[in-house]
């Protein structure tokens, strides 16, 4: 690599690049790149091949919008009992729910085929992904490539759309950006978190559990509001996971709710930064889990 | 920059490989036991390219550790790896795509897809310029006979049908190097002389460097002209398959039918191993041509059928063991 970039940096820097993206070891953003190229190539193949059976498509589409739509059901529920829950009302309870549900599809859109390493690597199939040119993580992401998981964000975008109509908010430019802010920023932790959880599975192959723990029980957690629950819940939710930082914090600054435990309200515009620190360390998670497999091939 | 690998140098190059695993095993409730398994114990050996190597040995000996360190699936505990001059276990991506694998026990095709979109796939994720791939494609479908089985999911085809569907996947790339694990494991006897015949073309027309696994002995002494012998992760043979049997000194089996039960047969370059009933089993060199034989028996004794059975590969590395630790 060295010698590549080495002997093209005179020729000049754009030059340069290209010649090492293409004969040195892959860079970091050229890895990047490759693997969202490779994603994208497994992803339509399997989404040409879901789209040969429309009909099934479309109720299989349904049963995981309705399947996730019960959640909400048991929502409306409780609200024919009460008129508040832990203090909110029910369009406040759906904001919550329909941002934490949205986030969580997108990434279980995405991400939602990573609990199938640990099989890979008990049956040996795994090293088929490893003689291709193209990053493993992506083959394993986009394995199965499930658009039927679109019946998740659709209900989710619904339950925030009705949210959005009967929530009566005082808007500002600053809470408008919050919206998409929160809901890439939650997809991307719950995509870490999904990848992190894969990359455990290199040690031991039925974590998946433990991670669906995470990631499932983690959405239901924040589609309420965090004053219903204990408060040594809310703080181990806080920090030691992420969680709050996709849903709570920022719904509360939209929302114009008091903080829980007294955290400052600036923290409401950490999300993108603790999305970034998640990716991150799933990443070298990922990168520590692959060299061990291939170190000790099991 | 680019290396020529015509020369001496090789094209496949192992300096002292070793390959170390730990293996946890239960003693007790609780407590664990850690030994160190050496798989690969030391191996050294260089391929030219274009060559055509037979790399055998028995289950567990460390065929499949050296070809997953060839690929860069595995990193190896200590000494040198380059293959194309390539170090695979720092250039994995790089060095896919310049190989091609096929597991014989594992698919590397989509195995609830059509073949057709696998190879579609394959087209995009190497970058297969597109003339390329017609014409491989064309290719291989004439020569593995895949003309009606492109639209079948790959999990309907049958063992020898997706092998030959997984050979041709890893070709569609023009891979300099091919390995073969197992390839014809499990496979019919037509099957079985498809795959051979397409790899020896491979190999003649296109010069692909092929190394290939086997435990057929049939495999290697059709395809190739150097074999490899490796036990407990060390390299114990690497020349001709014929010099293989003068080494472990290996014996073909001349099974005679005789009329009616006789006393041990008796004829010079061969010894009874078995008798049963009127059947009899004649064990003679596997470097000897059996028609003098067969012509003394039915001279002297009243036979009514025969076979001669091949040595197969776990005997002959078995006795060529023999003989070393008898020395």
């Amino acid at each position: 690599m060295s010698e590549t970039a080495g002997t093209a940096g005179t020729a000049g820097a754009a030059g340069a690049a290209k010649t090492a993206g293409a004969a040195g070891p892959v860079r970091p953003v050229g890895r990047l790149r490759s693997g969202v190229r490779a994603y994208g190539l497994i992803a339509a193949m399997w989404i040409r091949s879901t789209m040969a059976y429309r009909a099934s498509f479309v109720m299989t589409a349904f049963g995981n919008f309705a399947a996730t739509g019960l959640d909400f059901v048991g929502i409306l529920l409780m609200f024919s009992h009460v008129d508040a829950l832990g203090g909110y009302t029910l369009p406040e309870v759906a904001f919550l729910y329909g941002t934490a549900g949205t986030a969580f599809g997108l990434s279980d859109l995405v991400m939602g085929s990573m609990d199938r390493l640990g099989r890979r690597v008990r049956d040996g199939t795994l090293d088929t992904l490893l003689v291709r040119p193209v990053p493993v993580l992506a083959q394993i992401a986009a394995d199965r490539f499930a658009l039927r998981r679109l019946g998740r964000i659709t209900q989710g975008l619904l339950v925030l759309g009705y949210a959005l109509v009967a929530l009566d908010i005082a808007w500002t430019p600053l809470k408008i950006l919050m919206l998409p802010v929160m809901v890439l920023s939650g997809a991307a932790v719950f995509s870490a978190v999904f990848v992190a959880g894969a990359a455990f599975q290199f040690w031991a192959q039925d974590a998946s559990e433990v991670q669906n723990s995470f990631t499932y029980g983690g959405t239901t957690l924040l589609q309420y509001p965090p004053t219903v629950f204990a408060k040594d819940l809310v703080r181990g939710v806080t920090f030691v996971l992420p969680l709050a930082f996709v849903n709570w914090l920022p719904a509360l600054y939209v929302l114009d709710r008091p903080y829980p435990l007294d955290l400052p309200s600036w923290l409401a515009f950490l999300p993108p930064l603790v999305a970034v620190v998640c990716c991150a360390l799933a990443g070298a998670a990922w990168r520590v889990g692959l060299r061990s497999y291939r170190s000790t091939g099991s | 920059m680019e290396t020529d690998f015509t020369g001496h140098e090789g094209f496949i190059e192992l300096d002292g490989v070793e390959k170390v695993f730990d293996v946890r095993r239960r003693k007790g409730r609780l407590r664990r036991e850690k030994t160190q398994v050496r798989a690969v114990d030391g191996i050294s050996f260089s391929v030219p390219r274009g060559e055509m190597v037979g790399y055998i040995g028995p289950n567990g000996a460390g065929k499949s550790t050296t070809i997953k360190m060839l690929t860069g699936i595995l990193t190896p505990s200590g000494g040198r790896v380059r293959v194309a001059g390539i170090d695979p276990a720092r250039e994995r991506t790089r060095l896919a795509q310049r190989i091609g694998v096929v597991f014989g026990q594992r698919t590397t095709l989509w195995w609830d897809l059509p073949l057709r979109d696998s190879y579609r796939l394959m087209h995009r994720m190497y970058r297969i310029p597109d003339e390329r791939f017609k014409v491989n494609m064309a290719r291989c479908v004439d020569l593995l006979d895949l003309g009606g089985l492109l639209d079948v999911p790959v999990r309907q085809l049958s063992l020898g049908q997706r092998m030959r569907g997984d050979i041709a996947a890893a070709l569609l790339h023009d891979p300099e190097v091919l390995y073969l694990d197992e390839p014809t494991i499990g496979l019919d006897v037509i099957s079985k002389a498809k795959v051979r015949d397409f790899l020896r073309d491979l190999n003649a027309e296109r010069g692909t460097t092929v190394l290939l696994t086997t435990h057929d002995l049939t495999d290697i002494e059709q395809l190739c002209k150097r074999v490899m012998v490796i036990d407990h992760g060390r390299l114990v043979y690497d020349g001709t398959p014929g010099g293989l049997h003068e080494v472990g000194e290996s014996e073909r089996t001349l099974v005679v039918d005789l009329e009616r039960e006789l006393p041990p047969v008796e004829v010079a370059g061969a010894r009874v191993v078995k008798v049963e009933g009127p059947r009899q089993w004649l064990a003679f060199p596997a470097s000897v041509s059996a028609a003098p034989l067969v012509a003394a028996v039915a001279q002297r004794y009243p036979l009514v059928d025969l076979s001669v059975r091949e040595p197969d590969i776990e005997a002959v590395i078995a006795k060529m063991y023999a003989d070393r630790s008898a020395l």
